[in-house]
């Protein structure tokens, strides 16, 4: 008696299913999506130059903990919150202000669910796709085992927050240039960062459980009234949190890449500055 | 009326093998409807689970091509008319006979669940809701429990964890008792423990089959998830309650 007919007729082993259709399309784009996402962000980030322009700061480096002016299209120290570029840095890596920021956003994102779905099928192959065989391993412990951190997501929110906040500020800034207001495409580009990563921070499945989704009753008190209401609205961003997760991901890619193009000079940036 | 091409697997737990078909296919039929004309025509003793021929009894589950669906509810001009179109039953649970398969473990998930406790009634001596309070947990009561999403889900399909996840029927059956505005009992320690919360990875397959639209990740196992998070990993509700003791 073969496998094949132990088991009903299913094949087993990894990606083996009879299934028909191109099942194996939305891991391959999810592979070139997020790895193309990670190649660029990783070499925007060790580049520590070029991420400052007129009034535009680069999302990959806001905010501006340390600044080194020495660096070519380095932001004026003025911008810096704490200061010089420290001492102690150790000299093998480029003195790059990513390094200081990066972390919250990358953490956010790779506690998402929906992210942890797209990885998990995607990079891990648990499972690649529906009705299709995972890649063999040992004793499955899902969330339970190293994965158990996925449970601080909500701490991740709470920094994605602080940014979104740190981030329209940035926006708000780019629409002045030595103190005179104006408009270029730059800012148009950095006011649409934030709003994008509001979108899909603030359709978070935690941030749906805290304003509202924990409640059982919602018609208790005026207070869980109100938070019903809030809950609805992130509920309706919710239920695209996958698009608003794309979007905002190439947005803030692209926004740190515009405001390098200008800050080499590559690309002349519109505006009523002149 | 066209000629299609069919492959039904056909065994017991035992063993078996692919039977193949060509039948006659009117307009407007469900692969449910071919079955029966194959059994009734060619093979007279297949074997398959149905009832209701509506999408709403949950019976004629089956595996098409290789995905989960209800029989009588897949149209025969989904596929392409050369198409070979290939029957299995249900790969999470044990073969009976052909198409039909031993489901009764989940009968034994079901038991498992502490069931409705309401609180006290009102002054009025009745219980009363709010629309608002119910919408939430209605979605969940149109399952009709077709397993779908349990026969998807990879931890009972591939990962053998049966020992250890109760699958997203029932994580939908104890979202709706958990949310449900009158219940009072706590099921959420066994959400996470018995019940296995932290084995389901997300990966929204139950969602994608579900026949009856059910938002099962979205709206059931994350928003339990969460609420395991808030009682069991988040540190600093762990504070307020050791502090404000709850």
């Amino acid at each position: 008696m073969s496998d094949l007919a132990r088991a009903g007729g299913h094949v087993i082993g990894f990606a083996a299913t009879a299934r028909r259709d191109r099942w194996w399309i939305g891991p391959l784009l999810t592979v070139l999506g997020l790895g193309g996402f990670a190649v660029y962000a990783t070499w925007a980030a060790f580049q520590g130059s070029y991420y400052f322009h007129g009034a535009y700061l680069s999302p990959f480096y806001s905010p501006l903990l340390f600044v080194n002016p020495a660096a070519p299209g380095s932001a004026p120290l003025e911008h810096a919150w704490l200061g010089r570029w420290p001492s102690w840095w150790p000299s093998i890596l480029p003195a790059s202000p990513a390094f200081f920021i990066m972390a919250f956003p990358l953490v956010f994102r790779a506690t998402c669910y929906y992210y942890r779905k797209a990885y998990y099928r995607s990079f891990f192959g648990t499972p690649p796709g529906c009705a299709v065989g995972p890649v063999p391993g040992g004793r499955y412990r899902g969330e339970t085992g190293l994965l158990i951190v996925q449970n601080l997501h909500r701490y991740a929110l709470y920094a994605a927050i602080v940014f979104i906040g740190i981030l329209s500020y940035d926006a708000v800034r780019a629409f002045f240039r030595d103190g005179r207001p104006g408009v270029g495409v730059g800012s148009m580009v950095l006011l649409l960062n934030p709003m994008l990563l509001a979108a899909y921070t603030f359709g978070c499945h935690s941030w749906r459980h805290l304003v509202g989704g924990r409640l059982d009753c919602f018609s208790c008190d005026r207070q869980s009234a109100m938070r019903h209401g809030l809950w609805r609205g992130v509920t309706a961003l919710n239920a695209h949190h996958m698009q608003w997760a794309w979007v905002s991901l190439f947005w803030v890619a692209f926004s740190d890449l515009y405001v390098r193009l200008v800050s080499m000079g590559l690309i002349r940036d519109l505006s009523t500055w002149g | 009326m066209s000629e299609r091409a069919f492959r039904i697997w056909r065994g017991t737990a035992a063993g078996g093998e692919f039977g193949e078909h060509r039948i006659d296919v009117d307009e407007g039929m469900v692969v449910l409807d071919v079955l029966h004309r194959i059994q009734a025509k060619q093979a007279n003793d297949l074997a398959i689970r149905w009832n209701c021929k509506a999408g709403k009894c949950g019976s004629c589950s089956m595996e098409i091509n290789g995905r989960p669906r209800l029989a009588c509810m897949t149209r025969m001009n989904l596929f392409a008319d050369r198409e070979t179109i290939t029957v299995q039953p249900l790969k999470a649970f044990p073969v009976i006979r052909d198409l039909v398969t031993d489901v009764s473990w989940n009968f034994e998930q079901n038991k498992r669940i502490p069931p409705f406790r309401p609180g006290p009634k009102g002054s009025d001596g009745q219980y009363r809701m709010h629309q608002k309070d119910v919408d939430r947990v209605q979605e969940f009561r149109k399952c009709i429990e077709c397993y779908l999403c349990q026969d998807v889900c990879h931890v009972l399909r591939d990962q053998s964890r049966k020992d250890a996840f109760v699958g997203p029927r029932f994580m939908i059956r104890l979202a709706s008792l958990e949310m449900h505005p009158l219940d009072t009992a706590d099921r959420i320690p066994a959400v996470r423990k018995e019940f296995g919360s932290g084995f389901c990875n997300i990966t929204r397959c139950c969602t994608e089959v579900c026949p009856e639209h059910i938002e099962i990740t979205d709206n059931g196992i994350i928003p339990l998830k969460e609420r395991v998070v808030d009682r069991f990993y988040d540190p600093l509700l762990w504070l307020g309650r050791k502090i404000f003791g709850r």
